[in-house]
């Protein structure tokens, strides 16, 4: 049991109201979150200081521009804040910015983390296509009675860590009947408790995890078993890989949008990977013809081998992919193997190392016997 | 055509012992494939995926890494960062269908040249069986 604010508004106002509170009563300096650009649904992260601008703050929206985890180690990678802001993100943004940490790309230090119980997030694509208005106006009902709101990011609709493990308070939406008319807040920790005293609504005691989030996290794996299911249907092995990525343009939108891929100069845009004339001579003397741009397949099995292991499925690379192809599927079914291969949930626990980091005496003594 | 095929591996020996096997190898005359392009490292750890996915592109149908066994590294833990890195590539390698067992890793110590004879010859024959590579024969990748 945790104990939970309530607030006697629809979720969304509900959740305004805090923030305008902790704003207001200066227990924050300022207010990470998502905010309204334009009519047509636009959204885009901001760091608010003053309450005024606190108007469009729409925390809860159900678009992802950026993984905020980004963001966010973006801002700590040099120094930690040295004032407290508090920060609304969704899980995977959460688990994605510990990731980062655990990287040393960033530090938790005084941010006062918000999340909440996950109903998803559209592609970006349904902004442009004019499918957004439609697809968002049946999402809170689909929040409200666990079910997967159809239409979200596929990788969205396959997850199933939509409870944030990490945050010092989560909002209460899956599952929640009385989302319009009651927000919920539940204070995961002694930070989240503090940061609430005097803040408006009345304290009760309640479970995060109810049949509604059960019966949801159920969905969601049958799901993600389908995803797995439907790739697999197109085989595997070199032919099915060229075939998947057939389209690939070698833009690398996919890893500059990744959370987790954070280098300033991927070694896959260094010279080290630079092709020179040489290179497509030794080719075309091996093959007799060759695929330009030359490499592709390459980056993507490179690019899993730094970062598949904590891939948090956010769905990013997928959605900015100009060619729809599901590399978010691809990396999901990598990162799942190799999750499990090292027993490792990414986000999870601040203070267990990445596994690609470190190793132990007593682990895989069959190999090299 | 696979009577005849000749496959290119590529062996990144650690220069402590298994480096030092193979010399032992040599000088004891025993009978090696002679398939492996030697590279020689430091230290097994200084294998990074890269470089084996490298050599995969370039023409290799096979890729050996060998360094001291476990306890054993020179500089006490690299054999043990590299034994984790190759789990993971080999994972990779295995969920995506693309031939794990063409990638091999060994332990083989500086007074084992038998070993590493044996070692060398069965990966030949391994690799020999399964042909040339994709990975530098299609060119679609
Ligand atoms: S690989 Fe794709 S799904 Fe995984 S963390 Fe990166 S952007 Fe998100
Ligand atoms: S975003 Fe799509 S087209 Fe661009 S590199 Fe990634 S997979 Fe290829
Ligand atoms: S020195 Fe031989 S494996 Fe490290």
């Amino acid at each position: 049991m945790s104990n939970v604010l309530k607030i006697k508004k629809g979720v969304e106002q509900g959740v305004n109201e805090l923030l305008k509170f902790l704003l207001e009563s200066e227990k924050v300096k300022g207010i990470f979150t998502l905010r309204k650009m334009n009519e047509n649904g636009a959204v885009s992260y901001s760091l608010i200081t003053h309450p005024k601008e606190l108007k469009n703050a729409v925390p809860l929206f159900p678009l992802m521009p950026v993984n905020a985890g980004k963001i966010l180690s973006g801002f700590t990678l040099k120094k930690a804040i040295n004032e407290p802001i508090a920060a609304v993100l969704r899980s995977c943004e959460l688990r994605a910015f510990i990731e980062l940490i655990k990287r040393t790309q960033g530090s938790l230090e005084n941010f006062l983390l918000i999340s909440s119980t996950c109903g998803g997030v559209y592609p970006l694509k349904s902004l442009t296509d004019g499918t957004f208005k439609e697809q968002v106006s049946q999402y809170w009902e689909s929040a409200k009675n666990a079910e997967i709101a159809s239409d979200i990011r596929p990788t969205c609709a396959a997850c199933e860590y939509f409870i944030p493990q990490q945050a010092d308070m989560t909002i209460a939406i899956v599952g929640k009947n009385d989302l319009q008319q009651e927000c919920s807040i539940f204070l995961n920790t002694k930070k989240g408790e503090e940061f609430t005293i005097g803040a408006p609504g009345n304290i009760v005691s309640e479970e995060i995890d109810t049949k509604e989030t059960t019966k949801l996290r159920e969905k969601r794996q049958d799901q993600k078993k389908k995803l797995f299911d439907e790739f697999e249907k197109n085989g595997f092995g070199i032919k099915a890989l060229v075939k998947t990525f057939a389209a690939c343009l070698s833009c690398h939108g996919c890893s500059k949008a990744c959370p987790i891929c954070y280098c300033t100069l991927c070694d896959f845009d260094s010279k080290t990977h630079e092709y020179l004339p040489s290179s497509h001579e030794i080719e075309l003397e091996q093959k007799g013809g060759i695929r330009i741009p030359p490499g592709t397949i390459f980056f993507h099995i490179g690019r899993m081998i730094h970062m598949a292991v904590s891939c948090v499925n956010c769905g990013m690379c997928s959605d900015v992919c100009p060619v729809n192809i599901p590399v978010s599927t691809i990396f999901s079914k990598v990162g799942d193997s190799l999750q499990k291969l090292f027993d490792y949930l990414p986000g999870k626990d601040i203070e267990e190392p990445v596994p690609s980091g470190t190793y132990k005496e007593e682990e895989f003594t069959e190999i090299g016997e | 055509m696979k009577q005849d095929f000749k496959p290119n591996i590529v062996g990144f020996l650690c220069n402590w012992c298994s480096y030092a096997g193979a010399d032992l190898a040599g000088s004891s005359k025993l009978e090696i494939k002679p398939y492996l392009s030697v590279i020689r490292v430091m230290c097994s750890s200084r294998v990074n995926s890269n470089l084996v996915l490298n050599a995969f592109l370039w023409g290799a149908d096979g890729v050996l890494i060998a360094g001291c066994h476990p306890g054993d590294c020179h500089y006490e833990k690299g054999n043990y960062y590299v034994r984790r890195r190759f789990a993971l590539l080999k994972k990779i390698l295995e969920t995506l269908d693309l031939e794990p067992d063409r990638l091999q890793l060994s332990w083989i110590s500086a007074s084992e040249g038998k070993r590493y004879a044996e070692v060398v010859n069965k990966f030949a024959e391994d690799i020999t069986r399964l042909g040339p590579s994709a990975f530098h024969t299609n060119p679609n990748i």
